[in-house]
């Protein structure tokens, strides 16, 4: 392995971070992280064997612990209220209008779903790389998958059909507004 | 209450196409007869071609969001990190090389193994020929200068009252003294960080004249030994340009030994390999001119 392998690695790497953590600082600094702890886990890497596979992996871990360690602090994992997207998902014409509202909705999928999403559809990995690399059985990248598509083409689509079948079930909201 | 948390479609039979045929098919997981099987089921099913053509707008969609970034220049904060990450990959093969040698070298010792060219994990053959030579032509003074390390370390280390002719209380004197009589500037290294600490050093014979002996010692009173001095014989240009590391056992005294630049050096100890071989590679790190 030298160098030039490793920097080629490294476009895709802040790309799937940059999707992952929504914003372009922190995805170069969970980048950075990961390069850095490659440097201590060298010995758990056999020689010739799927480097950015095995890069994919540590950044995954990477970013997990700093999940993990947000969560224990108060106002993260959002709530949302399904009409308060469609107000704001309204009117989608021009192309950075589109991207804008995809990376808001992306950024509405659960952290499991959203890197399930991105490791099939950005990095062309197959069901079982992704298994391997988020440390979950087969199965359960497939429901993830399943789950992130469904949930991000509602999200998209504004999804008005379940947003007024919520709106006629029982006489209490389904889902709460956040203040 | 109700089932309506998970509304079910009611547009959907028992004869839709399943999901997992939908994600198969966009994830390029299917061969052409079996994708050209699910496009004539998908005709007559509204639902599933809706679902998978939303799926497909989603899925260019994402590969189109941060594009650019893949041809961006990266960051230098980013390149630096990627280079630092290299050199230690570079330093741990290294390590690792001389790790796996080890368990050969050891073999070969004593039984004459050598002769068959008995090495584990990569064997000689696959080695660039020359780094081989070296390899071979190095070998026998070497490993004469890690027995002479071994027998030293086991002639001094046992001493109780004199186990040094000069102490770390004289330090930058010991230095002196042994960089004169070897005909080279010497460093000793700082092993404070594994927990060893200078007990002092002395001066020995060789065959190519004087030899130097650092002693040091743990808070348990374990004690290892760095001999070094330059190699009689092959100091050509072509065993001087690589350092070649090896290990050796005798007993219970294991030895890593390797040789730069004509000079030898050999650390050697009662500690298991892996403690031995985490010292040796400190030393090797601080001698590095």
């Amino acid at each position: 392995m030298d160098r030039s392998e490793l920097i080629a690695q490294i476009p895709g790497l802040r790309r799937y971070a940059r999707v992952l953590t929504g914003d372009a600082w922190a995805a170069d600094d969970l980048v950075q992280d990961t390069l850095e702890r490659a440097c201590s886990k060298w010995r758990l890497w056999t020689a010739g064997s799927n480097l950015r596979a095995w890069l994919f992996t540590l950044m995954h871990n990477q970013f997990a612990n700093q999940v993990r360690s947000s969560a224990r602090q108060p106002n993260t994992g959002r709530l949302v209220d399904m009409e308060d997207v469609n107000d704001e998902l309204i009117a989608i014409d021009t192309g950075l209008d589109m991207a804008l509202d995809l990376h808001r909705c992306l950024m509405r999928l659960p952290q499991d779903q959203r890197a399930a999403l991105l490791l099939v559809s950005l990095e062309d990995m197959s069901y079982e790389e992704v298994a391997k690399i988020t440390g979950v059985p087969v199965g359960t990248v497939m429901s993830r998958l399943s789950r992130a598509r469904a949930r991000l083409r509602e999200l998209m689509e504004g999804n008005p059909n379940r947003a007024a079948a919520l709106r006629t079930v029982g006489s209490k909201p389904v889902l709460h507004r956040l203040p | 209450m109700t089932s309506l948390n998970v509304p079910m479609d009611p547009l959907r039979t028992p004869n839709s196409v399943p999901e997992s045929e939908l994600h198969a098919l966009l994830d390029g997981r299917l061969s052409p007869p079996e994708c050209a099987a699910l496009e004539t089921r998908l005709a007559n099913d509204a639902v599933a071609t809706a679902t998978l053509s939303a799926w497909r707008a989603q899925r260019e969609a994402l590969r189109k969001l941060h594009r650019p970034l893949l041809s961006e220049p990266l960051p230098p904060t980013l390149l630096a990190a990627a280079q630092r990450a290299a050199r230690s990959h570079q330093q741990f093969d290294q390590w690792r090389r001389w790790g796996g040698m080890a368990a050969s070298v050891a073999l070969a010792f004593g039984v004459g193994w050598l002769a068959h060219g008995q090495w584990h994990g990569q064997s000689m053959s696959q080695w660039p020929k020359e780094s081989a030579q070296v390899l071979a032509k190095a070998r026998g003074t070497s490993q004469e200068f890690a027995r002479q390390a071994a027998v030293a370390h086991v002639v001094y280390v046992p001493e109780v009252r004199h186990p040094v002719e000069v102490t770390a209380a004289q330090q930058e004197h010991l230095v002196q003294w042994l960089s004169k009589r070897l005909g080279k500037p010497l460093k000793v290294p700082n092993l404070s960080a594994q927990g060893f600490e200078l007990v002092g050093g002395r001066l020995l014979p060789g065959d190519a004249g004087a030899r130097a002996q650092f002693m040091f010692q743990n808070a348990g009173g374990e004690r290892v030994t760095l001999y070094l001095g330059a190699l009689n014989g092959d100091t050509s240009a072509a065993a001087n340009r690589e350092t070649v590391f090896s290990f050796s056992t005798d007993g219970p005294i294991h030895d890593f030994y390797w040789v730069d630049q004509g000079f030898g050096y050999a650390l050697a100890g009662k500690l298991p390999r892996e403690g031995l071989m985490q010292l040796a590679q400190a030393v090797y790190q601080q001698l590095q001119p």
